[in-house]
């Protein structure tokens, strides 16, 4: 095992976060203060309780969910395409590091990150809107899971992307439209019974509903379910990075 | 000159060649045959000059080498290391300085020299790293933005960056292009540092001057195929053309028809007779030429001998086999 290289790799990679405070950090916070003013107190102080939670405190998780999953994918899958645009990861290629201590060193800084920032977020969430945790174990646990999940998946993309224009297109088109039919802002039981079966299909649902059965103890679909479906799509991850490495796709001619 | 002294004794595993390629071949997606069964063997210390024509192989080779592109068929073993399945022995004594001016431009030079090091499993050792900073002339720019540095100065970082670890085997892929002649004399001078320390070094490049000046062995390749490795004196000496100058007292409308037997050429308007020689032939035909010119009465105020360079020696070699 390399240890050396997978802290150098880590250290870099948390560097450039720290380099690019702003967007790292600010950024995500600011767009979601922005969702608890306009949701949160603006109007959900005119909206019922859902499942017996206040409006702003039941987007907390979502919004938290939202954050991570566009960051983990942003972080890590513009950590290993910059390499690939800029020509630098003739080091990594030429380096005796394996794919396994790679993926730890990359996805394993995005999803650091994205942890720092999902506590960020829930702190300032707390500015906004009372709530209370009811499994933080759970949540903890959730909050990791999602992180290395989505982080992995966007290792995939970064190395998929071969230019700006594609590594923007997945986040923007697939990400960022799954998460806001996910559940973020309401409970998928308020959508019509043919929607409902749909969203079944997406794989969001499943994070932000056990994401907020860590928080309320009450889901759209069983934790138990939640939690396998996340596993599932971490797995999937995993064997497409595998394979990946093991056939050299996009990175190795 | 005093021999770097923070390189890694070699520690010689056998005696054997320290890089031996057998059988490669490469064949990318596109169709395009690369490399055509190479076999090399890079001997222990020396400093190696792959010389050929752009396109020829010289990065696909050195890329296979160091691990950045697979290859089709063969075998490569560094130091008695296969480089595929054994590659962590193998890569941790390779350093790799690519053609292209690769670099993090927002990093700090001591920052990405930190990571080189770091990526080939190396302990931190920042003693280490000065010293390599320090001779490369960067300890001074050791805080500044990669970004900020001119071309020659990213050149030296990419060194910096690949002598990091403390390779016993350095590449140094075309380490002079788009290099001014100070730093390039610079470079030449640490490579025989490098090598004095007992680091082989393996070198490819279109001058053909840097070849003559630093390698101790030369190998061309020309589309795929190595088509000579010759000790680079033996091979200067070997395909080597020799011309002997002479400054004529009064000037000559034509070679004397007494002198056609000889291979003569007038020039600087009739001032200069030049004879052609193979030096490695027993008889130059030196000593009958100049008699034969008394005879003819034809006087010379000076006389003088030049060897032909590698770059002559290259292109015949290369235009011969076309």
């Amino acid at each position: 095992m390399n240890i050396y290289a997978i802290k150098a790799i880590y250290k870099f990679e948390m560097a450039r976060a720290w380099r690019t405070l702003m967007q790292s950090i600010a950024s995500p916070v600011l767009s979601t203060s922005l969702y608890f003013i306009v949701f949160g107190s603006a109007i959900g102080s005119r909206m019922a309780n859902v499942d017996g939670v206040s409006y702003g405190a039941f987007i907390v998780p979502g919004l938290i969910m939202l954050s991570i999953l566009t960051e983990s994918i942003s972080n890590a899958s513009f950590g290993i395409y910059f390499p690939k645009y800029t020509g630098t990861i003739y080091e990594l290629l030429s380096a005796p590091i394996s794919a396994f201590e790679t993926v730890i060193g990359y996805v394993g800084a995005a999803a650091s990150k994205s942890m720092i920032l999902g506590a960020i977020i829930l702190v300032t969430a707390r500015l906004f809107v009372d709530f209370s945790i009811a499994h933080p174990v759970w949540m903890v646990a959730f909050l990791i899971l999602t992180s290395i999940t989505f982080s992995l998946f966007g290792f995939i993309i970064g190395i998929w992307a071969d230019s700006f224009q594609k590594l923007q297109v997945v986040p923007l088109m697939i990400v960022t439209p799954l998460a806001f039919l996910g559940g973020s802002f309401y409970s998928i039981n308020m959508l019509p019974p043919f929607w409902q079966t749909i969203a079944l299909f997406n794989p969001v649902v499943y994070l932000v509903s056990g994401f907020r059965w860590s928080f309320y103890g009450v889901a759209d679909v069983g934790v138990g379910l939640s939690l396998s479906m996340t596993l599932l799509f971490m797995l999937l991850c995993l064997a497409a990075v595998w394979w990946i490495f093991r056939t050299g796709w996009k990175i190795k001619t | 000159m005093k021999p770097l002294d923070y390189v890694q004794n070699p520690r010689p595993n056998g005696n054997g060649p320290i890089i031996s390629v057998s059988g490669l071949t490469k064949a990318y997606a596109s169709g395009f045959q690369a490399l055509k069964g190479i076999d090399l063997e890079i001997r222990r210390g020396e400093i190696f000059a792959l010389l050929g024509p752009n396109g020829a192989g010289k990065t696909t080779l050195i890329s296979i080498i160091c691990g950045i592109v697979n290859p089709s068929t063969g075998t490569i073993l560094a130091d008695g290391h296969d480089i595929v399945r054994d590659y962590r022995a193998a890569r941790s004594i390779i350093g790799l300085v690519p053609q292209e001016l690769n670099t993090d431009a927002f990093e700090t030079v001591w920052d990405t020299v930190k990571f080189s090091r770091g990526l080939f499993g190396c302990k931190a050792n920042p003693a280490h790293l000065e010293r390599v900073l320090r001779d490369l002339s960067l300890w001074e720019k050791r805080d500044s933005k990669i970004m900020t540095l001119s071309g020659g100065m990213k050149r030296r970082v990419m060194i910096a960056k690949a002598l990091s670890h403390e390779p016993r085997i350095l590449f140094l892929d075309e380490p002079t292009a788009g290099v001014d002649v100070e730093l390039r004399r610079d470079m030449w001078g640490m490579v025989q540092r490098l090598r004095e320390s007992g680091v082989t070094i393996i070198l490819t490049t279109h001058y053909i001057e840097e070849a003559e000046e630093m390698a101790d062995r030369i190998g061309v390749i020309r589309k795929g195929e190595i088509i000579l490795v010759e000790d680079k004196n033996v091979l200067m000496e070997k395909l080597g053309k020799k011309q002997l100058t002479l400054h004529l007292q009064n000037p000559l409308a034509a070679v004397p028809a007494g002198l056609s037997g000889y291979n003569l050429q007038l020039s600087g308007d009739g001032q200069e007779l030049v004879y052609t020689f193979d030096a490695k032939s027993e008889q130059t035909g030196i000593a009958d030429l100049l008699r034969r010119l008394g005879e003819n009465g034809i006087d010379f105020t000076d006389l003088q001998t030049s060897q032909s360079s590698l770059e002559e020696i290259f292109v015949n070699l290369v235009s011969e086999r076309t």
